[in-house]
């Protein structure tokens, strides 16, 4: 990963997470109708990929908790906005909220509510075009019965399928031990995909995309944590890594400290006006 | 030499695969008889997917490959039953991606039944599961000329899915089911799915009798079309009889009298399947109404 590459995981990062903020913000305020599900604290993830993909270079199939997705992968913020807030003058008339956003401009696709159907949509979708596809699921949408045969199916026919699963052990509350013994990773391998456990450092989740052959099935899960739980109600614990904070501290520590301060300040200047 | 329905389904399935690039998707195609000889014999050709045995997310397999692509995908659920599982992701998403956000999903899905000893699921019809549900077509033809109205509809409208529920009783069927609408009748019997083979029985046992009977053919179910002449029918007779080869209790005979009851005023009563499981044994069955009973609910409405 290069100097600019890095610097962009950061200014995607930084923007997702005040977008975040935003929401949140406008959520506590009431200003927000429908349940919200934020990104926070998980925003290397999806900044990560969209710099090593690039924007609009891929079919995106995730769930709720996507913002981070749609605007990582170039969507336009204030769509975004206007989605979340049911604005009626919207594409969709405001139908999406933030549990279902889509984009077809940057080929980011709607969600039905049920938990992980996306992963076999996008194996079909995949298989149908011939084309890599990502896919988003949680650690508790990963355990749906159709999300595993879905795995056994692109591992069998070499479906270059990207599957992301955000870890943060937790669904709703509900730690992973209670529910489970298996590991998602060893699972997939056992259905001839790739797969690795790993955490969102974007360095590592950059050296695992530079290994995937991009014409097979790559599983990977991430290990995160969320700030905020769904309606900025709570969080994962009291002192939740940060690694936003922890990746900005490296920028500081190789030099680059006046770029990151640059990007902090535009960044600033367009969520203000966003939500102004 | 005429076609029967199932070589037709087949004409059509390989004109689709050589002139639109179409692809067939399902479980077991290549199987013995190649799904009832509706399948075009085309061992390893690329357009003929052969799925896992995972019918839920063969739904799902089968709804990203219809997402927003012009190319034709036809899906195969071999029994009708089946579609308590596979029609997860057509429901919830293929029928709403062009409603909630903009993107067709013209995903075609035959679902065919049967019945006789084989029990709840691959036995009877189970399209009451997708009518309620928007954004889906569905059409349960028997003959060529219905099955390919279906096959027109669906690529006429092209953003939503078709679901077209057949039965293996139509596979060898060569001739159109006819409605019959005569003068001064005094019952009309609107028939749905398999049991119009029983309906068309019945009427010609009324005919040896000299009673007078009005019959219909209804395969359009969503959107629902009604034969040509059936309000006018019921105007006169004042009474119709609605049979099924799905459950009556909550199911589409309830609905479609419901809906007639609102436009005209008339007796009707329905005949479908009594509300019990299908066993796997003839004694067990729970068949479509036989032509017997569909004479003797008719007597009961003419008294």
């Amino acid at each position: 990963m290069n100097e600019f590459q890095k610097l962009e995981i950061f200014r995607k990062s930084h923007f997702i997470r005040n977008f975040e903020l935003g929401i949140a913000s406008l959520h506590s305020a009431g200003k927000i109708n429908v349940p919200i599900y934020l990104g926070i604290g998980q925003e290397s993830i999806a900044a990560t990929l969209s710099v090593f993909f690039g924007e609009r270079s891929i079919p995106i199939f995730a769930q709720h908790r996507a913002h981070s997705y749609f605007i990582a992968f170039g969507g336009d913020s204030l769509d975004l906005k206007n989605q979340i807030i049911s604005n009626p003058e919207t594409w969709n008339l405001g139908s999406g909220g933030s549990a279902s956003i889509s984009d077809k401009s940057i080929r980011m696709f709607g969600h039905s509510g049920l938990m992980g159907d996306q992963v076999p949509i996008a194996v079909g979708y995949a298989m149908r075009k011939g084309e890599r596809v990502l896919s988003v699921v949680g650690d508790a949408s990963v355990e749906e019965d159709y999300v595993l045969a879905s795995l056994a199916f692109a591992g069998s026919n070499s479906i270059p399928l990207l599957l992301i699963c955000e870890d943060n052990d937790l669904s709703i509350l509900t730690p992973k031990k209670v529910r489970r013994t298996w590991r998602v990773e060893n699972v997939a391998r056992a259905f001839d995909c790739q797969a690795a456990d790993i955490t969102d450092n974007p360095e590592e989740i950059w050296s695992r995309l530079i290994d995937w052959n991009q014409s097979s099935c790559l599983v990977l899960n991430i290990r995160t944590t969320r700030h905020l739980w769904h309606a900025g109600s709570g969080r994962d614990s009291e002192n939740p890594a940060d690694t936003l904070s922890e990746f900005r501290d490296s920028l500081l520590s190789v030099g680059l400290e006046n770029q990151v301060l640059d990007i902090e300040q535009k960044n600033n200047k367009v969520i203000e006006a966003l939500w102004n | 030499m005429e076609l029967d329905l199932a070589s037709e389904i087949r004409r059509r399935t390989e004109e689709l695969i050589y002139q639109r690039d179409a692809v067939v998707m399902g479980q077991c195609l290549s199987a013995v008889g190649w799904v009832g000889g509706t399948v075009p014999e085309l061992p390893n050709h690329p357009n003929i997917i052969e799925l896992s045995m995972a019918d839920v997310a063969g739904g799902g397999f089968a709804v990203g490959a219809a997402l927003d692509d012009e190319r034709p995908v036809v899906y195969i659920v071999r029994y009708q039953g089946f579609l308590w599982y596979n029609a997860i992701s057509i429901v919830n998403y293929a029928a709403k991606s062009f409603e909630l956000f903009g993107v067709p999903c013209p995903l075609l899905i035959r679902a065919i039944a049967m019945e006789g000893s084989i029990g709840p699921v691959a036995g009877n019809y189970h399209l009451s599961l997708l009518l309620r549900m928007p954004g889906v077509n569905v059409f349960a033809p028997m003959t060529k000329n219905e099955w390919n109205f279906a096959l027109d509809f669906h690529f006429n409208d092209y953003k939503r899915p078709t679901v077209i529920g057949e039965h293996r009783l139509a596979f060898p069927l060569k001739e159109e089911l006819v409605n019959y609408h005569g003068k001064k009748s005094r019952i009309t019997i609107l028939a749905v799915g398999s049991a119009r083979l029983s309906a068309s029985k019945a009427f010609q046992m009324f005919q040896k009798e000299g009673v007078k009977v009005d019959l219909f053919h209804l395969f359009k179910l969503q959107p629902l079309i009604w034969p040509d002449g059936l309000v006018e029918s019921i105007a006169v007779t004042g009474k119709c009889l609605i049979v099924d080869s799905d459950y009556a209790n909550w199911g589409p005979s309830e609905n479609l009298g419901f809906k007639l009851s609102k436009v005209l005023k008339c007796r009707i009563q329905v005949l479908g399947l009594p509300r019990r499981s299908a066993g796997f044994s003839t004694i067990t069955d729970n068949l479509s109404p036989s032509p017997q009973q569909i004479v003797e609910a008719a007597r009961e409405l003419l008294t």
